[in-house]
Parts: C-alpha cells; sequence; structure tokens
C-alpha cells in the first residue's frame, strides 16, 4: 500500500515514519503527477496559507477535489484539517473544500496556548490517545454527513467524512499509530 | 492540559520546516511576506544589512510595531532578543510572540550568558556555527537552531561553513564508537546526553534552518540541499529590487530544492538582489556572528 504525504512544506519526515512503522510504504508528495501512483493521501501539519498557495501554483487543488468526491482516501492533520473544510472562519485562503465543515484558524490562541493533553477517541479503541496540539484550529460546525470522532469542551478536533479523515492535531509527532492505522484501514477498503 | 512544553515548542518549528521565514520592518512587508508565502514572519525594527550600515546598539524593537506585525497576519509571528537579555525576552513573551530568536544580530547584552530559555513557555531559536554551539543553546533550551551564517551581507558563504560543519560534526559522532563518546562531549564543548541523541538520532535533536546571507532562490535550495530544514531570509527581499517576485520564488525554491528544471524557472526575471557585501573583502571585527559563544 502506498500511502502519499504532501511534501510542498511542514511536518512530512514525522508523517513517513509513522506510514512505514504501519507497513506501507510513504510517498513525497510534490507534483500532480504523482497523485495517480498512491492509494491515499495525507496533508500534514504546516502553515496552512504556505500550502495553500503552494497547492494552487502547482494545479493540485481540482484534481484532488475530483479524486476526493470519488472516493480517494485524505487525511489531514491540523493544516491538513483547515485544507479540508468548506469554511474557514475569516479566511479566504485556497483550501480543497470537501468536508462539509466550518473551521476557527488558530483558534485556541498564539503559540504560547499551544498545549498537550489525553484526548478521548472512542473510535480507534483503547487508552486516551495522547494529542499535542500547535496554534491548532478547531471545527465549530459539521454537516449532516460529517461524524464527529473528538471533541473537548464543545469544540470538535476529530472528524470523518467517509473517506476523508481529519485531526486538529497532531499524531505525527507521537509514537502511537493507532490513528494512521485508522486511515489505512480507510485505504485498504477504498483499494478493494 | 499542558502548556509550554518540549513538545509544544519543538513542534512548531517542526511544522515551519520546507518554509521561507521573512524578516520584515512594516505591516505592508508583513502582508506581502504572507501573500508569498512565509510560514512566518520576523518582525523587526531594522533589517541586518541596515543595522551593518547604521551601526550603534540594535535592540529589541518597539513592542508597539511588533503587536501591529502580529495583528496584521494569520502566521507566526516571531521577534529578536538580545544575547543574555532575558528581560527583552520576558515582553516578548508577555506580547505573546510565537517566537524569539535571541539573535546575534542584535548587540549582546551579556557576554557570559545566554537566556536560561527553559524558564520561557515561548519557544526560541538560536543561531549555530558548529553542533557544539547548537547542543549548547538546546542544552539551554532552545527549540529551534538556524546557521549564524553573517546576517546583512547577502553573501551565503559562512552559512555554507556553518552547515558544512553541523554536518561534519554529526557525521563524527555518529560514527563514534560508546566510548568515544564523552571526549567529543568534551571537545565540542557539548552536554553529553545531547551527543547520545545525536547520535542515536543521526541529526540535530530540533529543526535545523538556514540563516545569514541568502539572497537568491539558488541560495535557498543551496542550503536545502545540504541539509537545512527551512530558511530565514533577513535583508534579501527587501532590499532586493522586487521584493514580492523574489519571496515567491525563494518559498517555491525551499519546497522544490532539488528540481533544477523548477529552480531555473523560478529564478527567471525576479530582478536585481540585494547588492551585498563580499565577507572575504571584510574585518574579522566587522563580523556578527563570533557574537555568542
Amino acid at each position: 500500500m502506498k500511502i502519499g504525504v504532501l511534501a510542498l512544506q511542514g511536518a512530512v519526515r514525522e508523517h513517513c515514519q509513522a506510514i512505514r512503522a504501519c507497513g506501507a510504504e510513504p510517498v513525497e508528495i510534490k507534483y500532480v503527477d504523482q497523485l495517480q501512483e498512491i492509494d491515499g493521501l495525507i496533508i500534514p501539519g504546516g502553515e496552512s496559507t504556505t500550502v495553500g498557495k503552494l497547492m494552487v501554483r502547482h494545479e493540485m487543488i481540482e484534481p484532488l477535489q475530483r479524486m476526493g468526491a470519488e472516493g480517494f482516501p485524505v487525511f489531514g492533520t491540523c493544516t491538513g484539517l483547515i485544507l479540508l473544510a468548506k469554511d474557514i472562519h475569516g479566511s479566504d485562503q485556497p483550501r480543497l473544500g470537501l468536508m462539509d465543515m466550518t473551521v476557527e484558524r488558530n483558534a485556541f490562541g498564539r503559540q504560547i496556548a499551544s498545549f498537550e493533553m489525553d484526548l478521548s477517541i472512542p473510535e480507534i479503541g483503547g487508552p486516551d490517545f495522547h494529542a499535542i496540539f500547535i496554534r491548532a484550529p478547531y471545527i465549530s460546525r459539521v454537516g449532516p454527513g460529517v461524524r464527529v470522532l473528538a471533541e473537548y469542551e464543545g469544540k470538535i478536533l476529530m472528524a470523518r467524512e467517509n473517506n476523508l479523515l481529519a485531526a486538529a492535531f497532531h499524531p505525527e509527532l507521537t509514537e502511537d499509530l493507532r490513528i494512521h492505522r485508522y486511515f489505512l484501514e480507510i485505504v485498504s477498503n477504498y483499494i478493494k | 492540559m499542558e502548556t509550554g512544553t518540549v513538545k509544544v515548542k519543538r513542534g512548531l518549528a517542526e511544522m515551519l520546516k520546507g518554509g521561507v521565514i521573512m524578516d520584515v520592518t512594516t505591516v505592508e512587508q508583513a502582508k506581502i511576506a504572507e501573500e508569498a508565502g512565509a510560514v512566518a514572519v520576523m518582525a523587526l525594527e531594522r533589517v541586518p544589512a541596515d543595522i551593518r550600515a547604521e551601526g550603534g546598539v540594535a535592540r529589541m524593537s518597539d513592542p508597539e510595531m511588533i503587536l501591529k506585525i502580529m495583528d496584521a497576519v494569520s502566521i507566526p509571528v516571531m521577534a529578536k532578543a538580545r544575547i543574555g537579555h532575558f528581560v527583552e525576552a520576558q515582553i516578548l513573551e508577555a506580547l505573546e510572540i510565537d517566537y524569539i530568536d535571541e539573535s546575534e544580530v542584535l548587540t549582546p547584552a551579556d557576554e557570559l550568558y545566554h537566556i536560561n530559555k527553559h524558564a520561557f513557555k515561548v519557544p526560541f531559536v538560536c543561531g549555530a556555527r558548529n553542533l557544539g554551539e547548537a547542543l549548547r543553546r538546546i542544552g539551554e533550551g532552545a527549540a529551534m537552531i538556524r546557521t549564524k551564517g553573517e546576517a546583512g551581507t547577502g553573501d551565503v558563504v559562512e552559512a555554507v561553513r556553518h552547515i558544512r560543519q553541523v554536518n561534519e560534526d554529526i557525521r563524527r559522532v555518529v560514527s563514534a564508537s560508546p566510548e568515544e563518546l564523552m571526549t567529543i562531549a568534551k571537545e565540542l564543548g557539548a552536554p553529553y546526553e545531547l551527543v547520545l541523541e545525536v547520535k542515536e538520532l543521526g541529526r540535530l535533536p530540533v529543526v535545523n534552518f538556514a540563516a545569514g546571507g541568502i539572497a537568491t532562490p539558488a541560495d535557498a535550495a543551496l542550503m536545502m540541499q545540504l541539509g537545512c530544514d527551512g530558511i530565514f531570509v533577513g535583508s534579501g527581499i527587501f532590499k532586493s529590487d522586487n521584493p514580492y517576485k523574489r519571496a515567491k520564488a525563494i518559498v517555491e525554491a525551499t519546497a522544490h530544492y532539488n528540481d533544477a528544471k523548477l529552480l531555473a524557472k523560478v529564478s527567471a526575471g525576479i530582478g536585481t538582489a540585494m547588492r551585498g557585501m563580499n565577507i572575504g573583502a571584510m574585518k574579522e571585527e566587522e563580523k556578527i556572528a563570533g557574537r555568542g559563544w
């Protein structure tokens, strides 16, 4: 199974390591024609304005929108979550807009408010997941097709809409592979 | 819920990887930088080239100016404190700046000691010329390292020297046998535990950016190919004759540093780079990389 990691900017190395640790093959994606080689895509943490602009310059938005709508699995962490959202509060920045939800950027405050905490995610099984939030967004609204997988004090921190998965935190910065495995399951169902 | 941890401090730097951090002195410049695709901006009153030209004591920037830039952009904002000036750092933390650069570009406030960076919730980036210096700063709590280079010159030679030295030192640690490591730690002047960590990881335990003299897309790609995780551009953008085009080109070059065809394309028609000054012709006392230890 080949999992692409969008490698325009951000925490690419960490996602590649996690994918390898799960027994799949990571592929760094820098160009649109590489999308044909992979079974699923992770959009890593980074700066969402930077990554969005580079996706536009490299004409990746429309092909990915088409693929995502046809069932191709995409997992976004932090910046990836922002780029997957249909609505970004107060911003007209470029995005994929594949998931029917509204996100708030830098929603917990500036870097000084970045935090770690144990988060309950029943869908992935086992104990609470140690989640790292860095200038993190959260989801303030989800449409009827979007399933909430984790929330804290009314703020949605992880969600899924069919083949699309989004987390406001960084599972790539911890050793816990459960969320990457969960995404790989979505990918293997898609391949079948 | 825990804030200000080592993980979140180092984590923000991880998210900046593959990106360009640009020096800006006004709200307009900050907006141009963001529009061009910068991952963060460094808010300061004078870019290093002007600090060099004008002389005098260079200090932390006016908080009013920093706050205006923080209001104007959605990307992280960094600011500089003088080496050892922990009160400037406290003020920057009170402003809720996203990253503090304890920088040799400003006039040092302490000739013996750097800031104890563990005492802060806001993360720090520090300059280094070799592995020992990098690990001393990490030992003091730095969550990100950058080459010192020679700021404000537009000459990349010192940044190249510094990343090559760090790489060479890391190779030595990685290939050393366990009994050699304490002696290496002593020679580098580095904390032993961090030397062990470098051996295990095969790289620095934190993100390492290039800084000091980067003026063209080719300079940025050169530093990336030499193993840097991302790029700081100081005077190189807003001292050139078309800052927006140059900024955008450097962002592209940093993202696609291995793609010579793309580098050729983005290097074309972006106007004249900053004039710069040849470091080889400079006197030793004119260089600022020697500040700090």
